[in-house]
């Protein structure tokens, strides 16, 4: 089927079979390679992106529904050479180490500081809930408090 | 260090300089493989000295200076998170007098001939690679010199450099405008280092040099990697442990949208596809007939990973410590289990290969790149130096990248249509077709002193494999090393002033992969030891810290061992006994050389362990990058609780599970201690071992602490409070 979206600002019309995850019609023909394949479930949020503002889990959200929607991934984060909070505040702290989850970290993040502008651990622990085997959180954390920081300093 | 380092120098002769891409810097590499198979085996496990095995038949390609002065540094060690290209760029800038950011670390190809024979892994890359890279890079610098101070009609001696530039006779010129007019280079003999103390980068904390890649989400992984025309393959993985591949029904999957053709090889069957979901559902429609055994269960592995099955091989002995265990009164005896533990790395496993007539590429996240292609070229009979492995950055490490037979199956499926072809793991693959942190059972026995220390000491340790079976260490390491020394990490008697100790190993053959998962056997042996020498120090009424110190050896080792117990202890204001609904816990070890210590603070919170804060103190000699050793230790502090608090894979009717994350519990960010505090101490005056050491003692500072709260010995992880 035809599927038209903006993706990062760009609008793109596409012929792909309806109940593709969005996350292969973003990597494989968008060649957006940002967002990550983790476990195919929804269990680990490497591949989460914005539709409309919202985090969502890309491997589990079919490509039709994403019909008439404004998509964001990492690669669309930051406008020009302007970085966004969260990947200034990443840089910042030094987060990444293999970096493969850090994009889904982010951009949860990203939709938690739109919605919650200076996120309690509490709010944290309860909203940000995707799998790093690095085991990065420490930085993680100090870096979502980094990035509110900036984002607050920036308006 | 204990043992002093043997001085590595290479001879001009072996310097070999190419100019087909920029400048090309060869070096062969013979002086860097004199170690045999048992020195590079012995220093892995235990000394901070670990081997760089480089190819003796290529001279490698390790630097490249650019027309624009750029310097790409080709690295024969992997980025898997680590930090390892920081350090390299690090040391290279510091001794070619470049700015950091002129310096361009990549992933060596194969076929640039900077090959490591061994593995990225064992917390090795900046230590082995410490004295040779440093001893290349100021050769490289003299050599620009030389042919600058022709240029510029001086003396290399009446030159100055400074970010790349030299300057002289009032010219000044670049590196990459000597390289560009250089035919022929002139070798000389290495020059002298640098004194440390003057480095502007090395012991600095600078960012990392992939900070900016990772966080701007650029297509850096093996999974990432694309190539024109490229087609995707599926491969069909067992779900059933020990299933032996016998025969497809492929009928229907050949009829199914997208299939361009599928292929059934003696061993497997794979399907190609035009996209990665036609490939996976064609898969998902080819019927294979598995030849499975024996129907394991959970009980089954528990059964046979039991000390005093098998055959026992005694590793470390002092005294006659089995005289006074078995014949006087009063011995203490404990006894403590860790799971089957599943590596979990975010990136699944797969590669891209694209095989032309008798060439091939592959790209891929490997820790074992010249194993990965031994495996390619000899599957497909191919030449060893027509197979160019590409390696990427890895989406996670922890050693399940040093079996790689997917890079094989890629290339195969590549080589049935003549495209290059991806092909990749699926989560549930992932979880059941793991080679798995093995199980394994500890049995301590002690016998306290008048003194209240420790007379007599016995550790027993039973392990599934953890080097032995590994491509990386053929059958003929087992008769030298006798006792898996990676299942054995960390499972010594590191206290000794105790007047008769031994450990003792019993191997255990399992009926499914078991390798090297990060730290080895470290997280376990020393979960097991530590929170026995709690035990002990409790029993005979001193203070744990005090208990540690009051047994550990005069020698340097021991007073670099006592230097972190005690900086851990007074950063974190150690204090026992319960405080505030919050008990601290301590633990020490030393792995690989380094020496580290946490002091665990936990309370209990609606019935469930909550880890609120751990102070580590690590000596890793020299610390390259202050920064990223931190970094190290606060992973691998998360890592370690998430193993010794929530993970565990277990065996139904023939299958392994979990099969997902979630049910595959790992520590969140809601588990993760909201400080972690690192305290480094640099008594060496060379780097160690970083990615590996803070694993340790992690899981014996939480039981520890767990005691003081609810006085349950935690005795198996994952914990469990009763």
């Amino acid at each position: 089927m035809k599927i038209s979206f903006n993706i990062n600002g760009t609008p793109q019309s596409l012929e792909v079979e309806g109940n593709t995850p969005l996350l292969w019609v973003i990597r494989d023909v968008l060649n957006l390679k940002g967002t990550k394949f983790g476990c195919g479930k929804a269990a680990c949020g490497a591949c989460t992106i914005h539709v409309d503002g919202e985090a969502v889990r890309s491997c589990s959200f079919a490509a039709k529904f994403a019909e008439g929607k404004n998509i964001t991934t990492i690669e669309g984060l930051s406008s020009g050479d302007d970085l966004h909070p969260v990947q200034q505040a990443w840089i910042e702290e030094v987060v990444p180490q293999c970096g493969y989850c850090q994009p889904g970290f982010m951009m949860a993040t990203a939709a938690l500081l739109e919605k919650v502008p200076d996120p309690s651990d509490k709010d944290i622990d309860d909203n940000i809930v995707n799998i790093c085997r690095c085991a990065t959180h420490y930085r993680i954390r100090k870096a979502i408090h980094r990035a509110a920081e900036i984002q607050t300093n920036n308006i | 260090m204990s043992e002093s380092k043997p001085k590595k120098k290479f001879s001009r002769r072996k310097f070999i300089v190419r100019s087909a891409v920029g400048v090309g810097v060869l070096l062969g590499s013979g002086y860097l493989t004199r170690s045999i198979w048992r020195r590079s085996l012995a220093s892995l496990a235990n000394s901070a000295e670990a081997p760089f095995m480089g190819d003796t038949e290529t001279p490698p390609l390790w630097f490249e200076v650019r027309a624009d002065n750029q310097i790409i540094l080709y690295s024969p060690k992997v980025e898997m998170g680590q930090g390892t290209f920081t350090g390299l760029a690090q040391i290279a800038a510091d001794e070619l007098e470049v700015d950091i950011s002129q310096i361009k670390v990549v992933h060596a190809p194969t076929s640039s001939g900077n090959i490591d024979g061994l593995s990225t892994g064992g917390s090795t890359s900046i230590n082995s690679l410490w004295q040779p890279l440093r001893e290349l890079a100021a050769t490289m610098r003299e050599m620009l010199k030389n042919e600058a101070a022709k240029m510029l009609g001086t003396t290399a001696a009446e030159l100055t450099v400074k970010d790349g530039v030299i300057s002289g006779n009032g010219k000044s010129l670049t590196y990459g405008d000597v390289a560009k007019e250089v035919q022929e280079w002139d070798i000389p003999d290495v020059p002298p280092l640098k004194d440390i103390k003057t480095y502007k980068y090395v012991g600095k904390p600078v960012p990392r040099v992939d900070l900016r890649d990772k966080v701007m989400g650029a297509p850096i992984f093996g999974m990432d990697a694309t190539m024109p025309g490229m087609l995707y393959g599926a491969v069909v993985r067992p779900s059933s442990i020990g299933a032996k591949y016998v025969s497809a029904d492929t009928s229907e999957a050949e009829k199914m949208p997208g299939v361009v053709k599928i292929v059934k090889e003696a061993d497997f069957v794979g399907v190609i596809a035009n996209s990665r979901m036609e490939a996976e559902k064609a898969k998902s429609g080819i019927k294979v007939t598995w030849d499975i055994g024996k129907n394991w269960q959970s009980e089954d592995i528990e059964e046979m990973i039991r000390v005093g099955k098998g055959d026992p091989v005694v590793i470390q002995k002092k005294g006659g410590s089995r005289r006074i265990l078995d014949n006087e009164e009063g011995v203490i005896t404990a006894e403590f289990k860790s799971p089957i533990g599943a590596h979990a790395q975010l990136e699944p496993n797969g590669a891209l290969a694209f095989v032309e007539g008798d060439k091939a590429t592959v790209m891929i996240s490997t820790q074992v790149v010249s194993i990965t292609r031994t495996e390619v070229a000899g599957r497909l009979g191919l030449a060893e130096e027509n197979v160019n492995i590409i390696p990427t950055f890895l989406g996670g490490g922890f050693g399940r990248r040093l079996h790689t037979p997917n890079a094989m199956q890629a290339a195969v499926l590549s080589k049935a249509v003549g495209k290059p072809v991806k092909c990749f793991f699926d989560r549930k693959e992932e979880f059941q077709n793991d080679t798995f942190r093995p199980p394994t059972h500890h049995v301590l026995k002690a016998k306290l002193g008048e003194n209240g220390l420790i007379k007599a000491i016995e550790h027993n340790l039973s392990s599934g494999d953890v080097m032995f079976g590994s491509p990386l260490f053929p059958g003929i390491a087992e008769p030298i090393l006798g006792a898996d020394v990676g299942a054995w990490r960390g499972g010594m008697i590191q206290y000794g002033k105790i007047p008769n100790f031994r450990a003792i190993s019993w191997r255990v053959k399992l009926p499914f992969a078991t390798s090297w998962w990060r730290s080895l056997g470290l997280l376990a042996n020393t979960f097991a030891i530590e929170s026995f020498m709690d035990e002990l120090a409790i029993k005979a009424g001193k203070d744990p810290v005090e208990f540690r110190l009051d047994q550990i050896q005069e020698d340097e080792a021991g007073y670099r061992l006592k230097e972190v117990i005690k900086a851990a202890a007074q950063k974190a204001g150690w204090k026992d006994g319960v405080q505030n609904g919050r008990a601290m816990g301590f633990a020490a070890s030393t792995d690989a050389g380094t020496p580290c210590a946490h002091v665990a603070e936990v309370s209990i919170e609606e019935g469930a362990i909550k880890v609120h804060k751990v102070t580590c103190a690590i000596d890793p000699g020299l610390a390259v990058n202050p920064d990223q050793v931190r970094a190290q230790c606060e992973g691998s502090i998360v890592m370690g609780l998430s193993a010794a608090m929530y993970e565990k894979m277990t065996v139904k009717d023939g299958e392994l599970s979990p099969t997902i994350y979630g049910p595959y519990r790992m520590a969140l960010m809601k588990d993760a201690p909201k400080e972690i505090d690192v305290v480094i101490l640099e008594n060496a005056d060379a780097p160690g071992a970083v990615g590996e050491p803070p694993l340790g003692p992690i899981g014996a500072a939480i039981a520890n602490a767990v005691f003081r709260l609810t006085g349950q010995r935690l005795r198996e992880m994952p914990f469990e409070l009763s």
